[in-house]
């Protein structure tokens, strides 16, 4: 945190959990697309993208290409950030704080630790409480959400595969951090010792939980969205808003699935809006079996 | 009792939701043209002002909505919100449209980047304590027009302005315990 005295004598302080926290607060019911320059930039922000996540491939890329994939360059990410008047966002890889330094001195609007990337550290995460500007991190199940949001992620969005655009491990996250979260709040307050101890999460988040009924952080989700129908589903399952990456800018006409896809996450339970938007769309990103990768993403992180 | 609209399209309208609920008034979520229909008031949430003003075109929302602002619905702005009852946007995108109904410019992200974000005590008219406000990648209201009264102000910047119903921050009054403002909203519609 960083506290400023302002002329009027009012002290300000910057990069609280509360500031952190609320830009999630206000991407909620938003698309937040992957772009690798400033011409995908300006077409997601001219097709109602909430924000843009700015890398050098895409996961479908990353993924046929294979090697090390890491933070993107930072004259690419100034060239997004020059373009678009909304959000940016940017990955650095797990465990990889320099990376982040160097994200946040760039002025990146949110920083995510991602699976996508090659993992730098295979014990730690990044100490996000360290830094001003806010993290999201990807998560499997709910003891990876409590661990992440133990360590200051201010965001959490389930990690599904990215790459794909198959939208089942998506499912299978959400399910499983949100069934969760409906059984801990049945839980009596011996129980939480337990799940906290199966969920390997700390019991203050655990109680939190259990009160609330709710993730302490937004919960957004990534990872297969390949269309309208798509962002619909997991709306519909209960995420707060969705991260497409290769879905927009792989499909035939990325102008024209992007905007559908915004349209389907507003009215995500308005099967009439759905079918207008769905129609005409040309072909969606070629799909892939999760059985058949040679790399799982969403088994990166611990 | 009290029927508000909160427009739904995208980003904290949830938050509203339910402080509005907590205070006793009804709230309705506002996507399409047809969730307008008996509603008292209009809350305009924080988000991005761009995909909410695209949305608002594309559902058909925009057109209906601008009339019943111009026939005097009373309306409560936040950060994106006051953005969109705006005059005149500076910096906005050319094809961004927002509602005329309240006499300010202002200036989007006008503090910086999310990195500049911040919280702050300020000074309300009419309150007795300080209200803690918490801006985010906030706009800056450059000019307020003759009929537009400041109830409060950061440094030189109004940050919280009323004109007749229509009420307007640059902060996030919906994150948060505090519920005074959104009480002096709901007053506001009973004496209009």
């Amino acid at each position: 945190m960083t506290e400023q005295v302002s002329p009027s004598g009012a002290s300000a302080v910057r990069g609280t959990v509360q500031v952190k926290r609320g830009l999630a607060e206000m991407l909620k019911g938003g698309v937040i697309m992957d772009v690798v320059d400033s011409e995908q930039a300006r077409i997601a922000e001219d097709s109602g993208a909430c924000a843009v996540m700015a890398l050098e491939r895409v996961p479908s890329d990353i993924r046929r290409d294979g090697g090390v994939a890491r933070m993107s360059d930072p004259q690419m990410i100034e060239e997004i950030k020059a373009a678009v008047t909304i959000p940016v966002m940017a990955k650095a890889r797990i465990g990889h704080f320099a990376e982040a330094q160097i994200l946040q001195a760039l002025g990146v609007d949110y920083v995510d630790e991602s699976e996508v990337l090659t993992p730098a550290d295979e014990t730690h995460h990044i100490d996000k409480w360290a830094f001003d500007v806010p993290f999201v991190c990807g998560a499997t199940n709910l003891g990876e959400a409590l661990r992440r949001i133990a360590e200051g992620a201010c965001m959490i969005r389930s990690k599904g595969e990215a790459g794909t655009g198959n939208i089942v491990e998506a499912v299978r996250h959400l399910r499983q951090i949100l069934g969760d979260i409906r059984k801990i709040t049945q839980a009596d307050s011996a129980e939480l010792f337990e799940w906290a101890k199966q969920l390997q999460a700390p019991l203050p988040l655990v109680q939190e939980v259990h009160d609330t009924g709710t993730l302490p952080v937004p919960m957004f989700c990534a990872g297969g969205i390949a269309t309208p129908a798509d962002a619909a589903l997991v709306m519909q399952l209960g995420a707060q808003a969705v991260f497409v990456g290769s879905g927009i800018f792989k499909s035939e006409n990325p102008s024209v699935m992007a905007k559908a896809v915004v349209e389907a996450t507003t009215n995500f339970d308005d099967a009439d809006i759905l079918v207008k938007v769905s129609r005409g769309l040309g072909k969606s990103m070629a799909g892939l079996e999760i059985g058949g990768l040679e790399t799982t993403f969403a088994d990166r992180g611990w | 009792m009290l029927r508000i609209g909160v427009l739904a399209l995208q980003g904290a309208f949830a938050a509203h939701r339910q402080m509005l609920e907590h205070l006793g008034a009804g709230t309705v979520a506002v996507r399409q043209p047809k969730h307008l229909a008996g509603i008292d008031a209009l809350v305009i949430p924080g988000g991005e002002s761009t995909t909410m003003s695209k949305l608002a075109v594309s559902t058909g929302l925009f057109d209906p909505l601008a009339e019943m602002l111009t026939s005097g619905m009373p309306a409560f702005g936040t950060c994106a919100g006051a953005i969109m009852l705006a005059t005149h946007i500076a910096d906005g995108r050319t094809d961004q449209r927002d509602f005329e109904t309240l006499d300010i410019d202002v200036r989007r992200n006008g503090y910086g980047r999310q990195i500049d974000s911040f919280e702050t005590d300020v000074e309300v008219v009419g309150l007795e304590a300080p209200f803690h406000a918490t801006f985010i990648r906030a706009p800056i209201i450059e000019r307020t027009g003759p009929g537009v009264q400041v109830l409060a102000r950061v440094g030189q910047n109004a940050v919280f302005v009323r004109e007749g119903a229509v009420m307007a921050t640059t902060f996030h009054p919906e994150l948060g315990a505090d519920d005074r403002l959104h009480r002096l909203f709901l007053d506001q519609i009973g004496r209009n």
